[in-house]
């Protein structure tokens, strides 16, 4: 029969094309996993806060920078990095789809920040908070 | 022979033309690309032409990461090896005397050289902030492209 090879390609390409996204999440994807870590971490989590999220983004957490001091007070906006002056593209997923999106970005950039702004890694809760506040914007 | 003071200026001024002329032909830097250098180098900052640097400098550069000139840079280590192998083959001819690489594009003695004529208020004006800007100035850098005919210093405000 002649069709087959064709379903069998196009049942191939369709197995590629997912592959190829498997590894993309949203924002929101981000937040169960924060979610599911902070319960493992404390049995008294009872949820995330935005408000608690951009206290936290706007402060200085004992040395030279905030995550506001490159991503500026307002998340939606363009940012600038504090030493070279590179623009930053907006944190807030609502002002760029393509933020939150990458497990291995997003863990990149958390290991780095958080080591530069805090000295040391940000846990599930910090992490859990920060997007909620970020989620919350543009809306 | 007498020389007038104007024949000698005038050959002053065709040795500098010749001297410049040959300074911009050297002055595109793009001949090696790979897009994690690019991604991974350019984030913060514009990704540094390779053969800026030594391969002893770049070695030195990589294996520090985490303390990346006051800020966190590391890498996934398959990450790294990928932009370590690119800029080791790329990397420029090691030029200085001194045993300890130089960190610093900046520090080189090329760069000294090739910027003497900036003045200090350039560096100084806030829209620079880092002579490792050098897009504040050569605006298409980023693209490897560091042609005097291609220099906007910014004006202070």
């Amino acid at each position: 029969m002649r069709v087959f090879p064709i379903l069998q390609a196009a049942a191939a390409a369709i197995a590629l094309f997912v592959a190829g996204f498997a590894r993309a999440e949203t924002p929101g994807d981000f937040l169960r996993s924060y979610d599911a870590a902070a319960r493992q971490d404390a049995a008294e989590f009872t949820g995330f806060s935005a408000q608690r999220g951009e206290a936290f983004f706007k402060s200085v957490h004992g040395r030279e920078w905030s995550c506001a001091a490159c991503h500026t007070q307002n998340p939606l906006a363009t940012g600038k990095h504090a030493r070279t002056n590179k623009p930053i593209k907006p944190l807030a997923p609502a002002a760029d789809a393509d933020r939150f999106t990458r497990p291995d970005k997003v863990e990149k950039w958390f290991k780095r920040n958080c080591n530069d702004v805090l000295g040391r890694a940000c846990t599930p809760l910090e992490k859990g908070d920060v997007l909620s506040y970020l989620m919350s914007l543009g809306k | 022979m007498k020389f007038s003071k104007r024949s000698i200026s005038y050959a002053l001024l065709a040795a500098g033309l010749s001297w410049t002329g040959m300074a911009m032909a050297d002055d595109h830097f793009s001949t090696a690309t790979d897009p994690t250098w690019k991604t991974e180098c350019g984030s913060c900052h514009i990704a540094y032409p390779p053969r800026l640097l030594p391969a002893s400098s770049w070695r030195a550069l990589m294996s520090g990461l985490d303390k990346h000139f006051g800020s966190d840079a590391s890498l996934d280590p398959q990450t790294a090896a990928g932009v370590a192998a690119f800029l080791d083959k790329n990397a420029g001819r090691d030029r200085s005397a001194s045993r300890t690489p130089v960190l610093r594009i900046t520090e080189t003695r090329w760069f000294v050289h090739e910027h003497d004529e900036v003045p200090d208020r350039a560096w100084k004006n806030p829209q620079v902030k880092s002579a490792s800007n050098c897009t504040a100035c050569h605006v298409d850098g980023d693209s490897g492209e560091f042609n005097e005919h291609n220099i906007r210093i910014p004006k202070q405000k």
